[in-house]
């Protein structure tokens, strides 16, 4: 298990199309993803899943993964949270 | 899992209940409620404070009412002070009953909300406590889709893109119910219950690779959507794996537990062919078969012990 906390700085937060950014580069990896926001915990892999959290600007949350690309994976997403998902 | 202790605002309490304030402290607004549990205090007002949580809500029916009556106004206000010095959430008097002038006066003093209310002590408070329970009823987020085929509340748990939101539709165009997908918040209400809802951000949407977001309410109306609903059987499907050994009798009971409690499961592999929809209504229907007291591999398992008893017997 690998885990890391980052804070979503980008304008609108884990909206409908950052979150599709989000949840297609949490699906390259085999681990298993959570993003984690106050109490609840959701799959990484799911749009309404991290929908649901309804992340806004300012928002520190936590991204936890277990498997053999754990580390990858969160240091990946956490790149692309602080890059303010310029793709 | 560490148990987290929840709360709720005190002025949901009153709205749900239509509490009539007869004195509103000055902070009601940032009060919260993080006990279950409700005290009735005849013990504390006769003077008995040995064993007393000052997080619950305090309720004086008849009982408390009738014995205040048969002192002076100034007994009465000393019986009453330790009570009103504790800080509890509020005190509620039931019945509509005649509020002492001492019972507000405490109230200013100590600046504790009191509220009366027309119904019955008991059955205000048990309607208190059920709505408490479920207010503060610790809770998880799993990644899963809850579905209600044929009254039963079913949990379809397995990794992404293993099929659960198309079983989903399907189950909901054969004319069965969404509760939530993807994220499904399960609430533990009782020792016995768990409850099922969705995110409110999400409700009722669904999400299908190649279409995208559907709102399911639009779609198929009202008949296909409940907002919550109890978690009866838990299906985990998973990718057929070839050599693995899946349940062919049904003889052993398996259970997943959640929050503490342990569920009725079944593990359902998926391969492409398998109707899952119709698997999981078959699987809801002998759920509930069993609970009704008929168990079909048991009752195989009787056919056969008679079978090969009566043979052993003519030898």
């Amino acid at each position: 298990m690998f885990s890391r906390e980052v804070m979503v700085q980008n304008q609108v937060g884990l909206h409908a199309r950052p979150a599709t950014f989000f949840i297609q580069k949490a699906n390259k990896y085999k681990s298993s993803i959570w993003i984690e926001n106050e109490e609840r915990k959701v799959n990484a892999k799911s749009l309404l899943g991290v929908l649901s959290l309804g992340i806004t600007k300012g928002t520190t949350i936590s991204i936890l993964a277990d498997g053999p690309d754990e580390q990858e994976a969160v240091d990946a997403l956490i790149n692309l949270i602080n890059s303010n998902f310029a793709e | 899992m560490g148990e987290i202790k929840f709360t709720i605002p005190l002025t949901k309490v009153i709205d749900e209940f239509k509490l009539n304030p007869v004195y509103t402290s000055t902070d009601c607004k940032e009060v919260v409620v993080s006990s279950c549990d409700v005290n009735r205090p005849g013990l504390q007002i006769s003077g008995f404070y040995d064993y007393f949580d000052q997080q619950r809500i305090q309720v004086m029916g008849k009982v408390e009412m009738s014995y205040l009556n048969k002192f002076s106004p100034e007994e009465r206000y000393k019986k009453l002070e330790p009570l009103f010095a504790m800080k509890t959430p509020c005190i509620i008097i039931t019945r509509n009953l005649y509020v002492y002038p001492e019972l507000i006066e405490l109230a200013q003093k100590y600046d504790i909300s009191l509220f009366s209310v027309e119904e019955t002590t008991s059955r205000f408070m048990s309607a208190l406590i059920s709505y408490l329970n479920v207010n503060l009823a610790p809770r998880i987020t799993r990644h899963g889709v809850l579905v209600e085929v044929y009254g039963e509340g079913v949990l379809l748990l397995g990794d992404s893109g293993v099929g659960k939101s198309e079983t989903a539709v399907e189950l909901v165009k054969r004319g069965h119910r969404l509760v939530a997908d993807d994220a499904v918040e399960i609430k533990r209400v009782s020792s016995k219950t768990l409850v099922g809802a969705a995110p409110s951000i999400i409700k009722h949407f669904i999400e299908l690779r190649g279409i995208g977001i559907i709102d399911v309410k639009n779609i198929f109306g009202m008949g296909a959507v409940k907002d919550t609903e109890n978690i009866d059987l838990i299906i985990h499907l998973e990718a057929w794996q070839n050599g693995k050994q899946y349940d062919r009798l049904g003889l052993v009971d398996e259970y997943t537990n959640i929050l503490g409690i342990n569920i009725p499961s079944l593990t359902i592999p998926v391969k492409p062919g398998r109707n899952l929809a119709i698997i999981t209504e078959i699987a809801a229907m002998n759920n509930r078969q069993k609970k009704m007291g008929y168990n079909a591999a048991a009752e195989l398992n009787n056919r056969l012990t008679n079978e090969f008893g009566q043979v052993g017997g003519d030898n």
